[in-house]
């Protein structure tokens, strides 16, 4: 099931499936590690920014971002 | 001879590993055109000089910041020979991402496989010799931060400098992109743009503007139609384009990972996870860094003030004995003996006494930066700057501005949008620089010396409100729309590297005492000059060039509490430099910048209340000329440098009349 970023709770996980940001936020959310079909698990999401760990990194995404990122939740 | 160039992602110890290579051989300047940071050192291997530059810290090598077209740039117009490429080998997926655009680039490429040791304590398998066969360039493994792998290091790279350039692996970016590229590359020599025409091929797929706007400007390609047709039908896939590159790097770097990296089933949980569960914490992470700025201040206080600014004062006040009487035993003139004892040694003098607190300030904002919670600080505050209308990461250089504004209003470069950038630096200077401080102690010493911590915290505190509040105005009238995105790395905590603080504080006390040795030093011999003329007058007296000057502007500031001509005069000399404020007052008041007596001369002139309100007015009003300066270049408008002249002229003064009137009304004195 296809979700945002902002709807998984801390402690899930997902895969990058597409990113309707502005071009510019796009790209730079590409080369700072979430590329699609990235894996990564959610960190924490309490309030605030996201924090996502990718690649071994932790990344905070700006929460209206966040929603724009479409993600496959998996277990 | 020859020239190493280093890049790399953030964080992944390039700093470090530049200081680990050129020991302290080093000099900082700016790239000629643009305000990006460049650093330069030398190292020297075998009895050659080798030099080294530090390229910014980049996540890819487009045209997203002048930071990455300075680093490219570099790189393309080959300024270098090799280019030592920074891998954090915790986090080499991503980092290797950099290196996909360093090997079209048709450059030597070496890599510094770094925090070898982290990726040990994550249980991360790294298959050295196989990563460097996939990607055809040499890789070293380091411990930067413990200086390990640096000789082989520079052996493997100089050696590099006299070898044939090897052949690297080309990415293949699929049938159509790949035509494309053929297609376009036909067009570009070596010679046309000095860049290579593949990488100027790829460039233009990606819709990079920087190169379009490079190749229409010229003019034998500009009316080729041929190429006009390709450039607007590649135009019109740009976008697509674009992220299938992106994929094929990422699918590039995988397949050279695979045999690799091989990363443990479960992550294993570092000392960040916890600390971070604390650290940032929902509910704790706030007042946590709130009590982490408050002890900054009191840490400043105690250790650089009390402990280490008496023993200064202590061998300044025998240094000056001892000058005096040499000038004396000389029989130089008197004139040269006044100067000397008066406007020099109590000017410069009172200056150098500041130095340990300086030193300590430094200190523990170079901690907070090289241990990884300055980017906490910025996702911790980013809720509220939200509020306001501006985001997380000017926090960060809000507390840049702590030490200086200078590099302050620099550190808003990474902000990406133009409205969060403005309003960032047009607050900048509320936050209370190393020199202010020097005003804060005079004045804590005179009135209330057993709560300096609490003071200093207290202006602090009100110049971050002030910045905030103005913040708030600003997005609300000036500069309206959304502020950017929050994107943002948090590095793992790291232990901060004795020789990174020591850099830091270096970096800056020399500034600091080169700034005392020539802006300071020429306010603090004019300033003098214009206290002894016209000859005959008593020197520092009402009747002086300076005392005429100070009492045609003491008026403004009666409301506030100190219409003195004497204040005025301080303030005045505040502009050039806010070291000088010191300076002044103390000729002004005492004929000497010296400690006791200055400060028994503050307590006559000033009350509890109007020390306040002077305080807040040097906290708040016109920023020091290095700083308009600086806004002038990083905005590059004078309209904008006048109005953060004028503006914060105008708040300082409003704060400090609001202050002394309502302190005058509840009966304080
Ligand atoms: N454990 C470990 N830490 C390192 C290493 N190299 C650098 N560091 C630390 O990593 C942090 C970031 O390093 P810095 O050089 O400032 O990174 P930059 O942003 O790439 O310039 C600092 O706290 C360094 O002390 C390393 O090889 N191992």
């Amino acid at each position: 099931m296809n979700v945002s970023l902002a709807q998984l709770k801390s402690g899930e996980k997902g895969r990058v499936e597409r990113i309707h940001a502005r071009r510019c936020a796009a790209k730079r959310l590409y080369e700072m590690g979430f590329n699609i079909g990235a894996d990564f698990e959610v960190v924490k999401n309490d309030m605030g920014p996201v924090i996502v760990s990718l690649f071994g990194n932790n990344i905070a995404v700006g929460r209206c971002l966040a929603q724009k990122i479409i993600v496959k939740q998996s277990n | 001879m020859g020239t190493i160039a280093l890049v790399g992602n953030p964080n992944s110890g390039k700093t470090t590993l530049f200081n680990a290579l050129t020991g302290s051989n080093q000099h900082v300047g700016n790239w000629p055109g643009v305000t990006v940071e460049k650093k330069e050192g030398k190292f020297k291997y075998n009895g050659n000089i080798y030099n080294i530059v530090d390229l910014p810290g980049t996540y890819s090598l487009g045209a997203f910041s002048e930071d990455e077209i300075v680093a490219r740039d570099f790189i393309l117009r080959g300024n270098s020979d090799v280019v030592i490429n920074v891998v954090d080998a915790t986090n080499i997926e991503r980092n290797l991402y950099l290196t996909t655009q360093l090997l079209e680039m048709g450059v030597k490429v070496i890599i510094a496989l770094n925090m070898i040791d982290e990726a040990k304590a994550k249980n991360i398998q790294l298959g050295i010799k196989a990563l460097s066969k996939k990607l055809g360039v040499p890789v070293v493994p380091t411990v930067a931060s413990k200086r390990k792998g640096i000789d082989e290091l520079i052996k493997e790279t100089v050696g590099l400098i006299d070898e044939k350039m090897s052949l690297k692996p080309t990415i293949s970016y699929g049938d159509k992109i790949d035509g494309e590229i053929k297609s376009i590359k036909r067009f570009f020599t070596d010679k046309t743009l000095e860049y290579p025409p593949r990488w100027i091929a790829i460039k233009l797929i990606e819709g990079d503007q920087y190169v379009h706007d490079l190749v229409t400007e010229d003019k034998d390609l500009d009316s080729d139609n041929e190429f006009r047709d390709i450039l607007s039908r590649i135009k019109e896939n740009d976008e697509d384009y674009e992220l299938e590159i992106v994929n094929r790097r990422y699918e590039f770097v995988k397949d050279v990972t695979k045999a690799s990296v091989i990363r443990p089933k479960e992550a294993v949980k570092t000392i960040t996870d916890k600390m971070d569960k604390i650290l940032i914490h929902k509910y704790f992470g706030l007042p946590i860094f709130i009590l982490i700025m408050f002890a900054m201040f009191q840490l400043t206080f105690v250790i650089g003030e009390d402990l280490l600014g008496e023993m200064m004062v202590t061998v300044m006040d025998a240094l000056a004995y001892a000058i005096e009487i040499f000038l004396i035993n000389i029989n130089s003139p008197a004139w040269i003996i006044a100067f000397t004892t008066e406007g020099l040694i109590g000017g410069i003098g009172a200056i150098i006494e500041f130095i340990p607190l300086i030193v300590v300030l430094y200190m523990l904002l170079g901690i907070l930066e090289d241990s990884g919670y300055m980017a906490r600080a910025a996702y911790i505050m980013d809720n509220i700057m939200r509020k306001l209308g501006l985001q997380g990461k000017t926090f960060i250089s809000m507390i840049v501005g702590f030490g200086c504004n200078v590099p302050g209003v620099m550190a808003t470069r990474t902000l990406e949008s133009k409205k969060d950038r403005m309003i960032a630096i047009l607050i900048n200077p509320f936050m209370s620089c190393g020199a202010k401080l020097l005003i804060y102690l005079v004045f804590i010493a005179a009135f209330f010396p057993d709560s300096g911590g609490l003071v200093l915290f207290i202006m602090y505190f009100t110049g971050i409100l002030v910045a905030l509040i103005m913040g708030k105005v600003f997005s609300k009238t000036l500069f309206k729309g959304e502020s950017a995105d929050f994107i943002m790395e948090l590095p793992p905590y790291r232990k901060p590297t004795l020789r990174n603080v020591l850099r830091n504080i270096w970096d800056n006390v020399s500034e600091f005492l080169k700034r005392a040795g020539t802006i300071i030093f020429a306010v603090v011999a004019i300033l003098w000059v214009m206290a002894v003329l016209p000859v005959g007058v008593e020197p520092y007296g009402a009747e002086s060039v300076l005392g005429k000057i100070g009492l045609f502007i003491a008026p403004i500031f009666k409301p506030a509490g100190f219409g003195t001509w004497q204040a005025a005069v301080g303030l005045f000399s505040g502009i050039a430099a806010k070291e000088a404020v010191v300076t002044t007052l103390g000729m002004v008041y005492a004929g000497v910048g010296e400690g006791t007596e200055l400060i028994s001369a503050i307590q006559n002139a000033f009350t509890p209340l109007t020390s306040i309100s002077f305080m807040i007015m040097t906290l708040l009003y016109t920023p020091c000329a290095a700083t308009i300066a600086t806004i002038k270049k990083e905005t590059n408008s004078v309209k904008w440098a006048i109005f953060a002249m004028v503006y914060t002229f105008a708040i300082g003064w409003v704060m400090a009349v609001l202050i002394f009137q309502i302190g005058r009304l509840l009966g304080f004195n």
